[in-house]
């Protein structure tokens, strides 16, 4: 898989400099790998499947218009998820001028400075990796995955689920790549806390509950 | 013997690899004798195998086509 990503990034140039050239149905191609990531993307910072796609739509018509300014041609990921990242942030500033989302302007002053500790140490180990096959599992990794707040919820989007690496996503997203760290960090062991109650096994959530009652976390910390 | 909290602290790096040699030593050892800092391990490895996985997050049905449809409509004007 990573061989194929290095290949597709090596094409990518000559790819952009033929729809430069006036092959418009080539675009098509450019963009496909990354239909996904924008959607992802889009949709982890308006937490809306409509306005998501609305967005990818009207940011792949920028992507095409402004093509030629991109002088790092093959920097075509991190470019094209920036005018993403740009576009779905401008709506969602301009949906807030007429909205009420002061839950996500609260999560967006989130510090990245306080350290995150688990209070859940619940067991999830043995769930089959099959179980993205079911529903209820897709629902509750999205609905954990909305509750985050902002800043970790992109950097967990770019990171762990398109698998760009640290200094792509600290590019896309205008951070240090320290910050990309750290916020990646927090947003795991955030979700892992969020998922812990759906997926433990029983037995071990009761075994936990005894351990609960001595002291040793709060000695620890 | 390295503290749970640190421990905790640099999981995340371990988990990419990105963890020194002498810190993966040290979490190495600490995680096969603590059983509360192995569960917060096993289980952020197991899901981010699951959100990692392209299923648990699909595009919505005929996005594809609506968007491709979009950009004939709109770059025929351009």
């Amino acid at each position: 898989m990573e061989e194929n990503a290095k290949n597709r990034g090596s094409a990518e140039p000559l790819l952009i400099q033929r729809v430069l050239a006036g092959e418009k149905d080539l675009f098509y191609e450019l963009i496909q790998p990354y239909e996904r990531g924008a959607f992802l993307l889009a949709y982890s910072i308006l937490r809306n499947h409509d306005d998501a796609e609305e967005i990818v739509q009207q940011g792949m018509v920028k992507i095409f218009v402004h093509l030629a300014d991109l002088t790092e041609r093959d920097k075509f990921k991190q470019w094209a998820m920036r005018v993403i990242e740009n576009e779905a942030k401008m709506y969602r500033r301009k949906r807030r001028q007429h909205l009420y989302e002061s839950i996500d302007q609260n999560s967006t002053d989130a510090s990245d400075e306080k350290p995150f500790y688990p209070r859940q140490f619940a067991d999830w180990r043995d769930l089959p990796s099959e179980a993205v096959a079911q529903k209820e599992v897709r629902e509750a990794v999205a609905k954990a995955l909305v509750e985050l707040p902002d800043i970790y919820r992109e950097v967990f989007a770019l990171r762990d689920m398109q698998h760009l690496d640290v200094a792509e996503t600290a590019e896309v997203l205008s951070i240090g790549r320290s910050a990309v760290k750290t916020r990646l960090h927090r947003a795991r062991l955030m979700l892992r806390e969020a998922l812990t109650p759906v997926f433990a096994t029983p037995n071990v959530s009761l075994w936990e509950r005894w351990k609960g009652k001595n002291p040793w976390l709060a000695a620890k910390r | 013997m390295v503290s749970c909290k640190t421990i905790i602290a640099n999981l995340s790096e371990y988990l990419d690899g990105d963890a020194s040699p002498e810190m993966r030593q040290k979490i190495e050892r600490h995680l096969r004798g603590c059983r509360r800092c192995s569960a917060v391990y096993d289980s952020t490895r197991k899901m981010l195998m699951i959100t990692g996985d392209e299923r648990v997050f699909e595009l919505p049905a005929g996005f594809s086509e609506r968007l491709h449809r979009f950009l004939d409509e709109t770059l025929s004007k351009a």
